[in-house]
């Protein structure tokens, strides 16, 4: 099926899944409690196929999960959006719906500390084991030199 | 489409004792270390004029150094690159990279090192034959480069292993790479088996 | 009589020969079959996305060149794409041609690594190699005849490119795109019907395009299983809508099909180039832009097809001269996801191959 732009394709996802679902721009922002039932339909239903990107990013009061899904038969693209709580953060994993979500789940993991509920083999990747802190969160501190302003 | 097996050993427990040899050796080597010539053991030196035997020997070893592959990022394209046919690393009776360090008797550090890698090359240096002597090739390896504020690498390789020649780049030409070796290759020259016999 | 068996752990790596880099595979082993493989990553993590957030815009591109460090124009790329988008920085029309050229140039350099890695791993150990880098020599010399550097370019600027092309730039770049396609020739009548070659990659880590596209993968990892996926033709950046170029593909997805999409995409840089040359329009190579540039609050994500797979830029403004977050999709780490699902029930001599064929570089992988 067909959706040209982000507002029908909330307004559709409204219909199926109730509130919730709010549009910024370019992106689609879903509460947790709906997000693993909209990526099933995304994928399933509305042909987006190709899970591209994922990454988070610290707001200081709040997490920020940001998805890119891609459909290859209509070339089209839906980033969507998810928000977590910083103390202890979890939000479902979606590594049984593509395969791809298992390494970039880890990193996430690794980097930010967020844990994603029933990912196969949650553990660090790209640090070692005991190493102290998030790294991609912005109360760990580096020391740096100064770039100027 | 669901891969679920049960793996043989805990994989965790491994990567716990690894993660612990990590942070280890972070703890231990934050300082770097000198340059190898000052520990040189001074228990048999004496006053005989050894200087053809000298000669012979470092003429023997600056001649062919074999270098074990043991590089870590970017500048491995300029090894390469240097050891291939454009700029012949065999010249200087060095074309037999070996992949095990027990024979080989140089370790040109190329790429940066981070503190996962560490324990690795330490390790590697260790089970090199004496005597050996290690070039730090390009800026990540002589003080961690436009990465050295990063959370995971080593400011530099002479944190973990002695460094004799300093070669500068990101990357440095294969040229470069050249001059760095005959520089070693001049350092060499200058050893005597009066101290000690050995390098080090 | 039978004899009692057990199965056994091999370490691969960090540092190997075939591991094209530093990476680690525990592999656990029936005699020759595998019957488990778990990579271990992070042997080369610098933490560039966090030395990202402390330096300024421009500052980070240099850091962008180490992230691939063998196409580290096709690196530049989305960065500075993603920031013109951020502050709406319009590129002139001669310096996006220039970015054709040099990236599809740094392509070709590119791929002739991975086949000629390929060809080391199955235990061609340098012959072929050595034909390879006699010709990624001669692409290197010129790039550096523009931008003065052999592996990292820092080529590209936010609104063009560091260097126009010098006087006798594209004289010798036709010299080198006239020789290079029989040089390509030379390559297939040694390699593509060589009866070692065949039997050791035909059939030889088969992936179905169904797995390719549920696993994130890209590149020619992707159009090797048949999905025919190229963001310079699909969602078209940059000038290359106006080429005419073709998007080879495979048909079994085995590591032969890999091997032959690399050496065919050889072929079409060069078609594209030569039209990229016809066509190269005179004006300026950049327009003049702050040296800290601010861009407004916002966040933008740009994708390019690099010779890995898709290589994306995700970056977050918070009106600053530093970016509050910088993100990159690293087409070789994702590509990484199917390594379990490649390897497991191969045997241990045609694992070398299928990792070999999937082509990485560990720079990207751990970044």
């Amino acid at each position: 099926m067909n959706i040209a732009d982000n507002q029908e394709l909330s307004s559709h996802l409204r219909t199926h899944f109730g509130e919730g679902i709010i549009v910024h721009g370019e992106y689609v922002e879903i509460t947790i409690g709906k997000f693993e039932r909209v990526a099933k339909y995304l994928k399933e239903s509305l042909g987006y196929e190709f899970l591209s990107m994922i990454t988070a990013i610290d707001y200081i009061d709040y997490f920020e999960l940001v998805y890119r899904i891609e459909a290859f038969q209509n070339k089209a693209t839906v980033q969507l959006k998810l928000k977590c709580e910083k103390v202890k953060p979890v939000v479902p994993s979606l590594s049984h719906l593509w395969y791809g979500a298992r390494l970039q789940e880890r990193e996430v993991y690794d980097l930010f500390g967020i844990e994603f509920s029933n990912h196969p083999n949650l553990k660090r990747i790209v640090l070692w084991e005991g190493f102290q802190g998030y790294p991609l969160r912005k109360d760990f501190k580096v020391k740096s030199y100064d770039a100027g302003n | 489409m669901e891969i679920e097996r049960e793996p043989l050993t805990s994989s965790t427990e491994i990567e716990n004792h690894e993660g612990a040899i990590i942070e280890d050796l972070r703890a231990s080597s934050q300082n770097p270390l000198s340059d190898p010539t000052e520990w040189l053991e001074k228990t048999i030196e004496r006053n005989i004029l050894l200087t053809t035997v000298d000669a012979a020997i470092n003429w023997a070893r600056k001649t062919s150094l074999w270098p074990v592959t043991a590089f870590t990022a970017c500048c491995t394209f300029e090894f390469i690159g240097a050891s291939s046919s454009r700029f012949d690393i065999a010249r200087f009776g060095m074309e037999v990279l070996r992949a095990s360090p027990r024979q080989a008797d140089l370790l040109v550090c190329g790429g940066t090192l981070t503190w996962k890698m560490a324990p690795q090359i330490k390790r590697l240096y260790e089970q090199m034959a004496e005597p050996k002597w290690v070039i730090a090739m390009g800026a990540c390896a002589i003080s961690g480069g436009i990465f050295h504020d990063s959370y995971s690498v080593v400011p530099g390789y002479n944190h973990i292993v002695p460094v004799d020649v300093y070669v500068p780049g990101c990357p440095p030409r294969p040229e470069t790479l050249l001059a760095g070796i005959e520089n070693l290759r001049r350092k060499i020259a200058q050893n005597s088996i009066k101290k000690s016999g050995t390098k080090r | 009589m039978t004899l009692a068996t057990e199965q056994f752990i091999l370490n691969i790596g960090p540092l190997h020969p075939s591991t094209h880099g530093v990476f680690r595979m525990r592999v656990t082993m029936d005699g020759e079959t595998i019957q488990d493989v778990e990579p271990v990553f992070g042997y080369l993590h610098r933490g560039l996305e966090k030395l990202c957030e402390s330096h300024t815009y421009k500052q980070n591109i240099p850091i962008t060149d180490r992230l691939d460090y063998v196409s580290a124009i096709n690196n530049n790329w989305p960065y500075v794409m993603a920031v013109e988008k951020l502050a709406e920085i319009q590129v002139p029309l001669r310096a996006e041609y220039l970015r054709v050229i040099m990236g599809e140039l740094q392509r070709i350099a590119s791929h002739l690594l991975a086949v000629g890695s390929l060809m080391n791993d199955m235990g061609v150990f340098y012959t072929a190699f050595m034909y390879m880098f006699r010709e990624r020599e001669k692409i290197i010399d010129l790039l550096e005849m523009v931008t003065g550097q052999r592996l990292l370019y820092n080529y590209m600027r936010f609104g063009g490119v560091s260097m126009d092309f010098p006087a006798e730039f594209i004289p010798a770049l036709k010299r080198f795109l006239n020789i290079m396609p029989s040089y390509l020739d030379e390559y297939d009548s040694m390699m593509a019907d060589n009866e070692i070659l065949l039997s050791r990659t035909k059939g030889i880590g088969i992936l179905t395009p169904e797995m390719a596209v549920n696993s994130s993968a890209s590149g020619p990892l992707l159009r090797g299983s048949g999905v025919k996926w190229d963001l310079r033709k699909d969602a078209p950046y940059s000038v290359y809508d106006r080429f005419d170029f073709d998007i080879p593909t495979g048909n079994n997805g085995d590591c032969y099909d890999r091997y032959r999409v690399r050496m065919e995409e050889m072929r079409q840089s060069i078609r594209i180039i030569n039209q990229a040359i016809e066509q190269l329009p005179s004006g300026k190579e950049k327009v003049m832009v702050p040296l800290r540039i601010r861009p407004p609050k916002g966040e933008t994500y740009s994708q390019i097809e690099a010779p890995r797979g898709i290589l994306g830029c995700y970056i977050v403004s918070d009106g600053s001269t530093k970016p509050y977050r910088c993100h990159f999709r690293a087409p070789a780490f994702i590509n990484l996801t199917l390594l379990q699902e490649l390897l497991i029930g191969q045997k241990l001599a045609d694992a070398i191959i299928i990792f070999g064929s999937i082509d990485l570089s560990m720079g990207e992988v751990d970044r």
